[in-house]
């Protein structure tokens, strides 16, 4: 990989710097957005949404719930009340029509501190870093709940930086912009996307929810790309590109169907010659293959 | 099959080096979160669950930490545990001495909790048990020492049941009454009030999770008295008087009084005058 320190440039000179960070400016609203519902009863006194993402109640009839820490506290041996069961299935059948790691790219507030990282880490031209598997973030899936059953309690959540982050901005910080800071810091100079794409067992467990998802992108005018590498360079997950970039020859279908995409955008946003796309995966006009890349699906 | 090529018996290898270094390192994760967990999920002992709420271990694993149970507390009892304090973080606790518990008839906590880690089962609020409620310190309570305070007797939900007060003899005076608050665990539901109340700057009487309040007789023990009533009658069959060697000037009466010394002096125990009843005749004092 060439080195590129400011990816999207090019597309701003050639799109306009707002067409060039598009999507980027819809999640941050999305993300802010919905924490803003979620705020504006303890700021406001107007009760919106109550709760936190763990588990929420929203205009005080929708129950909106975690699948992954209902499935630690099933782990634990508790079998819930039928209000937490209902908000995790909605919450699994939204993910998986938009996409399991839309959660991390919209909604997840971590995903602001690890993006701001890594641009700081292209920004300075830090290259240096650990190297930790992809897979690791699989494993530590599986140990949470492993762990929720041998102990009966929710241990995770001792230390889950997720609903953290969201619990503290809602019901008071304590010391979790230590815990901001030290995740900041890890992925700025310990390991490049160290925590969201590697170790997160939240954004793995929100991939497998990926594996059907209808909603893609696609390198629709892959025929178009000049192989200036800023997607490569701004992708959470760059594993996931190639195969549909460069899969012509081999046969393979324009659209990503890796489960670790989290449906960011920012691929459509910084390239200058308009190659991606979001598409629906069972939009024939799209597609010319249907085969589903299993490196990305096998742990 | 053909044996695999020097390439591909090097990828293996290191595809199998990264996948046991990653196994371990996650169990090195793993262990240290055991340890961690053990030492975070302590819950100290003025903090107590909201009513309902299942025993500690179990609550551990049902509460999503979601505080939905906070925001429907009309009063601000509860609160989310945040990171560093030392309660579990994110679990709901309220402080007795900061903000009771206001035992709603409706309990909106219950009502909010979408896990059942706040029991709905608990639909009378008397029947709630957050914690017990102990009179700790006898040297400074104002009742021990005989004065009237009464404050935890009277603010208590449950007056009369929970906490009574129980008339008890002064040996300071000699003359006046004790009127001592005792906890009833059939009855107090630990909401707090009485240790938010007390007039000292530091409570005497304190509520603590049930854990460390009660202790438990052992399963074989039968009180004699109770077992007799339930039978409606002595389980010795006949009831036969005992007899017993008593010294000179006393009798024994085993349905009530038990040892009971005959009357050999005519006045009363205790004289108007303390001085008095300390300079009687020694025999007549019967000692
Ligand atoms: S990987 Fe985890 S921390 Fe990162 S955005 Fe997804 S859920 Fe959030
Ligand atoms: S019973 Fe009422 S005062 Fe007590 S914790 Fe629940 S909501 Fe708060
Ligand atoms: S409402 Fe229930 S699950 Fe949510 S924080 Fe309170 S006790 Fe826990
Ligand atoms: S309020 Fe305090 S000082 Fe007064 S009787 Fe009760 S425990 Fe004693």
């Amino acid at each position: 990989m060439n080195s590129v320190t400011r990816p999207g440039a090019e597309a701003v000179a050639s799109k306009g710097w707002l067409a060039a960070n598009k999507w980027l400016l819809l999640r941050r609203m999305t993300q802010f957005g919905v924490l803003l519902l979620f705020l504006s009863g303890p700021w406001l006194g107007v009760w919106i949404i109550k709760g936190n993402i763990a588990s929420s109640l929203t205009l005080d009839v929708l129950p909106l719930s975690d699948p992954f820490v209902l499935m630690q506290s099933l782990f634990a041996g508790h079998w819930p009340e039928t209000s937490v069961l209902i908000g995790a299935a909605i919450i699994l059948v939204f993910y998986f029509l938009v996409g399991g790691r839309v959660y991390c790219g919209w909604i997840c507030p971590v995903n602001v501190i690890t993006d701001a990282a890594a641009w700081l880490r292209l920004r300075l031209g830090i290259k240096t870093g650990a190297r930790i598997p992809r897979q690791s973030r699989y494993w530590i899936l599986g140990m949470t709940f492993v762990i929720a059953a041998l102990t009966g309690g929710l241990v995770w959540e001792l230390v889950n930086p997720v609903t953290m982050l969201y619990r503290g901005l809602i019901f008071g910080m304590g010391m979790v912009w230590w815990l901001v800071l030290a995740l900041f810091l890890f992925d700025l100079l310990v390991s490049p996307r160290g925590w969201c794409s590697h170790l997160c067992p939240m954004g793995a467990f929100y991939s497998l929810l990926a594996l059907y998802t209808p909603v893609r992108v696609s390198a629709v005018s892959r025929e178009q790309c000049n192989d200036c590498m800023d997607c490569y360079a701004i992708c959470p997950e760059p594993q996931v590109i190639p195969p549909a970039l460069k899969g012509a020859d081999k046969g393979v279908g324009p659209r990503i169907t890796g489960i670790n995409c989290t449906n960011c955008a920012r691929c459509i946003d910084v390239c200058s010659k308009d190659v991606f796309k979001f598409t629906i995966r069972y939009d024939k006009r799209t597609d010319s293959y249907k085969k589903l890349d299993q490196s990305e699906v096998m742990p | 099959m053909t044996e695999p090529s020097n390439k591909a018996r090097i990828s293996r290898r290191y595809f199998l080096t990264r996948l046991a270094s990653s196994a371990c390192g996650v169990a090195l994760l793993g262990t240290g979160l055991l340890i961690y967990s053990r030492q975070a999920s302590s819950l100290p002992a003025m903090a107590l669950r909201p009513p309902g709420a299942l025993p500690e271990a179990d609550f551990l694993g049902a509460c999503v930490r979601c505080g939905l149970c906070v925001r429907d507390c009309p009063y601000d009892t509860l609160k989310l545990a945040r990171l560093g304090e030392d309660v579990a973080t994110g679990t709901p606790y309220f402080t007795a001495r900061h903000i009771p518990c206001e035992m709603c008839e409706d309990i909106p906590c219950v009502v909010a909790c979408p896990t059942g880690a706040l029991e709905k089962s608990l639909t009378d609020i008397d029947d709630s048990r957050m914690g017990l409620a102990v009179l700790v310190d006898q040297e400074t309570c104002l009742n021990f020492l005989g004065l009237r305070c009464d404050v935890c007797f009277r603010v208590c939900p449950l007056i009369n049941k929970a906490i009574t007060l129980e008339p008890r003899h002064n040996p300071r005076t000699g003359k006046h009454t004790l009127f001592i608050p005792v906890v009833h665990s059939d009855a107090c539901t630990g909401c707090g009030k009485c240790e938010k109340a007390c007039v000292l700057p530091e409570a005497a009487i304190k509520v603590f999770p049930q854990r460390m309040a009660k202790g438990q007789a052992a399963e074989h023990y039968r009180l004699g008295w109770e077992e007799k009533q339930k039978a409606g009658g002595s389980l010795v069959s006949p009831d036969k008087e005992h007899q017993y060697t008593l010294p000179e000037g006393y009798r024994y009466d085993y349905e009530g009084q038990g040892l009971i010394k005959e009357e050999i002096n005519k006045g009363t125990p205790f004289a108007d005058n303390p001085l008095d009843t300390l300079s009687r005749p020694q025999q007549e004092r019967g000692q």
